[in-house]
């Protein structure tokens, strides 16, 4: 994954707001997860959050499309605030793609339908153009042969492409990545990377929690260290990791580079 | 080559064929039967004790007697063919009396009626057992219940096909207010409009109605049910209405409005907690109790009912399971496509719930069709005990004791596995996991 084979003439960061998240606390019962968190996200941009486990990483990219509730503070996405308000909710869940570890696929339903149905049923997009539409993205996901295939035939970096592919056909504004390639082989994890690549080359907007080093220094244009909940640290991956300013992310980043 | 450090396989091995005596008859009776002392002594002890069962059964099977008029001459008739002291079946009694088994008291001269209605009870289901047939014969689904109370009981045609109308009633209304109200909310609107429709308009508009268009049948009363009719139609009945019911109450549990949670959870605890004979002295004496004094409520939709609710308690909490045994995954990867909760309950969940808890769901319709026969309790016919009663009430065939059973037994048996097949059959076919 070299740098200058990596296209960069479509990754411009826009002066427009995609995310705008102020001061959000989240308790899971009594347990502070996310302590004041603030970030602007601006379209355009390729984010990577990283920190140690229990960080609250997830939790924090998993809130901005509400798969978990903030009991305090503000998120703002796309211009539509996140309250409990469901015509909101899913207003902003079809504008924003998701990508999970474990791909989530469903599996009584052939790769074509799993990415045709929330088109088709949230879009009201006719049938066949949904079919078009799904095609199209499983070419540039470059599985179209297996369109007909059940997701349990499939290899685990298939079936995380053809997740991608299932968020693309939404139209996404914005796209949401909690750790694409942990649950992956080390065979299969460039072929995610590669597509996820080929996505910040078209210039959308990303979040990406992973802890793939490599992928953060290549397309990510800001790396976000969190530790227990807050951000601790962020900056451009260049001095991010050549020249990290907290003992946390110094600590961090020796034992994820350390061998 | 052992002993040297470096090593390159050159060639890789082709498989082969395992050692003969690890494969045909020899290796299959030494594995399976006389693979041990204990193991060898039970298969002995067992084939023993089938072939004096089968010593005994036999000979009664092959002198099984089918022209008699009664039990006694059956008994002549086998002394004299197989010697004094030889034993048979009677089946003359089957020859004589099939009919009260499948039809009760039903009329004879409109045994036509259940029988149509039983035939075309398979066209009805066929679109919803298999999913390659034309998708227009739901439509024959939907008006069948109609059809086949008509069949059944009779009377005017007008009342079933206004009483379908309530259904559409119940449609109107909710796709009317949907978009406005919600799913839940019209839902409940359309059904109140729909019982409103059902208990004040329904009496009233249908013998207008006949009265200008005088066309039915004959009617046909509760009591003349019996057989293998009266269990059918309960246990169809009950079966295909318990399923919806039970997949609302699974939901209504595990829903976060606590008014829904608390009443479904209620609901299937007191069902489940109660046996089905308490139900069912409930439906035949209690609820006459608590209904105006002249309505007329028919004791087979009574029973219906309450079985119904039964099989629901049971096939809510089934489904549960199923419920319990989606990771958490597909709910998400649904909501975070931007999916309503129905949505994803119908397109989903519900698919995937409903494919694991299939084995669950038939055991419980099994269940349920051999329990119709627990209606003897309330006066009803059932085709064991209260249509056997009535057969050995005859002096012609006082002290016939195995054969009404056998009988009984054989067509429970042949429905019952004729389901157990299909729910594997729709297994196997829905299996997609390729695990």
């Amino acid at each position: 994954m070299s740098e200058s084979a990596i296209d960069r003439s479509k990754m411009t960061i826009s002066d427009e707001v995609a995310v705008q998240i102020t001061n959000m606390n989240k308790w899971y019962g009594q347990f502070h997860v996310l302590r004041d968190v603030n970030m602007t996200v601006m379209k355009g941009e390729r984010i990577v959050i990283c920190g140690p486990s229990g960080s609250g990483k997830s939790t924090l990219i998993r809130c901005i499309n509400r798969l978990e509730e903030h009991q305090a503070g503000q998120i703002i996405v796309d211009g539509t605030e996140l309250t409990n308000d469901l015509k909101n909710i899913d207003k902003v869940r079809s504008e924003v793609g998701m990508v999970f570890q474990h791909f989530n696929l469903f599996p009584h339903l052939t790769i074509l339908e799993n990415c045709t149905l929330a088109p088709i049923w949230v879009r009201k997009v006719p049938k066949k153009e949904a079919e078009e539409t799904a095609m199209h993205f499983l070419h540039k996901v470059k599985i179209p042969e297996q369109a007909n295939k059940y997701p349990g035939q499939l290899s685990g970096g298939q079936q995380q492409r053809v997740a991608i592919a299932r968020s693309l056909c939404m139209k996404p504004r914005i796209m949401l990545f909690d750790e694409p390639t942990s649950a992956l082989d080390p065979e299969m994890i460039k072929e995610v990377l590669d597509t996820m690549i080929s996505l910040a080359e078209e210039g959308m907007t990303m979040l990406c929690v992973t802890h793939e080093m490599g992928f953060a220094q290549a397309v990510a244009n800001r790396v976000v260290f969190m530790d227990q909940g807050q951000i601790v640290e962020q900056n451009e991956p260049v001095e991010f990791f050549r020249n990290p300013q907290s003992e946390r992310t110094k600590l961090f980043l020796s034992q994820i580079l350390g061998h | 080559m052992t002993d040297q450090l470096t090593f390159v396989r050159n060639q890789m091995l082709p498989p082969q064929e395992p050692p003969i005596r690890e494969a045909g008859v020899v290796k299959w009776l030494r594995e399976n039967l006389f693979s041990g002392p204990l193991n060898t002594i039970l298969s002995v002890v067992g084939f023993a004790i089938i072939l004096w069962l089968a010593a005994n059964i036999i000979p009664w099977l092959l002198h099984s007697v089918w022209n008699a008029n009664s039990l006694g001459e059956c008994r002549q008739i086998i002394a004299a063919t197989w010697g004094e002291g030889a034993t048979g079946a009677c089946w003359a009694m089957v020859r004589e009396r099939w009919h009260q088994y499948l039809f009760g008291f039903y009329p004879m001269d409109m045994y036509w009626r259940p029988t149509s209605a039983f035939f075309l009870m398979f066209v009805a289901l066929a679109p919803v057992l298999y999913n390659n047939l034309p998708r227009k014969m739901i439509w024959f689904t939907a008006v069948y219940p109609a059809l086949a109370f008509w069949l059944l009981w009779g009377g005017s045609v007008w009342s079933p096909v206004v009483a379908m109308l309530g259904f559409v009633v119940m449609g109107g209304v909710f796709t009317l207010l949907k978009d406005r109200l919600g799913v839940p909310l019209s839902a409940g609107i359309g059904f109140v409009a729909a019982a409103f429709w059902w208990l004040v308009l329904q009496g009233p508009l249908a013998s207008a109605i006949h009265s200008v268009l005088p066309i039915g049948l004959t009617s046909v009363d509760s009591d003349q049910f019996g057989g293998f009719l009266l269990s059918i139609v309960i246990g169809v009945t009950a079966i295909s209405a318990s399923l919806p019911m039970g997949i609302l109450l699974a939901l209504g549990r595990q829903s976060d409005m606590l008014l829904v949670r608390t009443l479904s959870v209620g609901f299937i605890e007191f069902i489940r907690g109660v046996p089905l004979i308490t139900l069912l002295f409930t439906a035949s004496l209690l609820l006459q109790y608590f209904l105006p004094p002249e309505t007329n409520f028919d004791i087979i939709l009574r029973v219906i009912i309450l079985v119904t609710f039964f099989a629901a308690a049971y096939i809510a909490e089934v489904i549960r399971g199923g419920l319990a045994a989606l990771p958490r995954g597909q709910y998400e990867a649904a909501d975070a496509l931007g999916l309503d909760y129905w949505q994803a309950q119908r397109l989903i969940v519900m698919p995937q719930a409903l494919k694991i808890s299939i084995p669950g769901i038939v055991s419980s319709f099994i269940g349920l069709f051999k329990d119709t026969t627990l209606v003897a309790f309330v006066g009803l016919m059932d085709p064991l005990k209260g249509i056997t009663q009535v057969v050995r009430s005859d002096i012609n065939w006082k002290g016939i004791y195995w054969e009404p059973y056998l009988f009984a037994g054989a067509i429970f048996f042949l429905i019952c596995f004729g389901m157990s097949r299909y729910s594997m059959w729709l297994e196997r076919k829905l299996k997609t996991d390729h695990r």
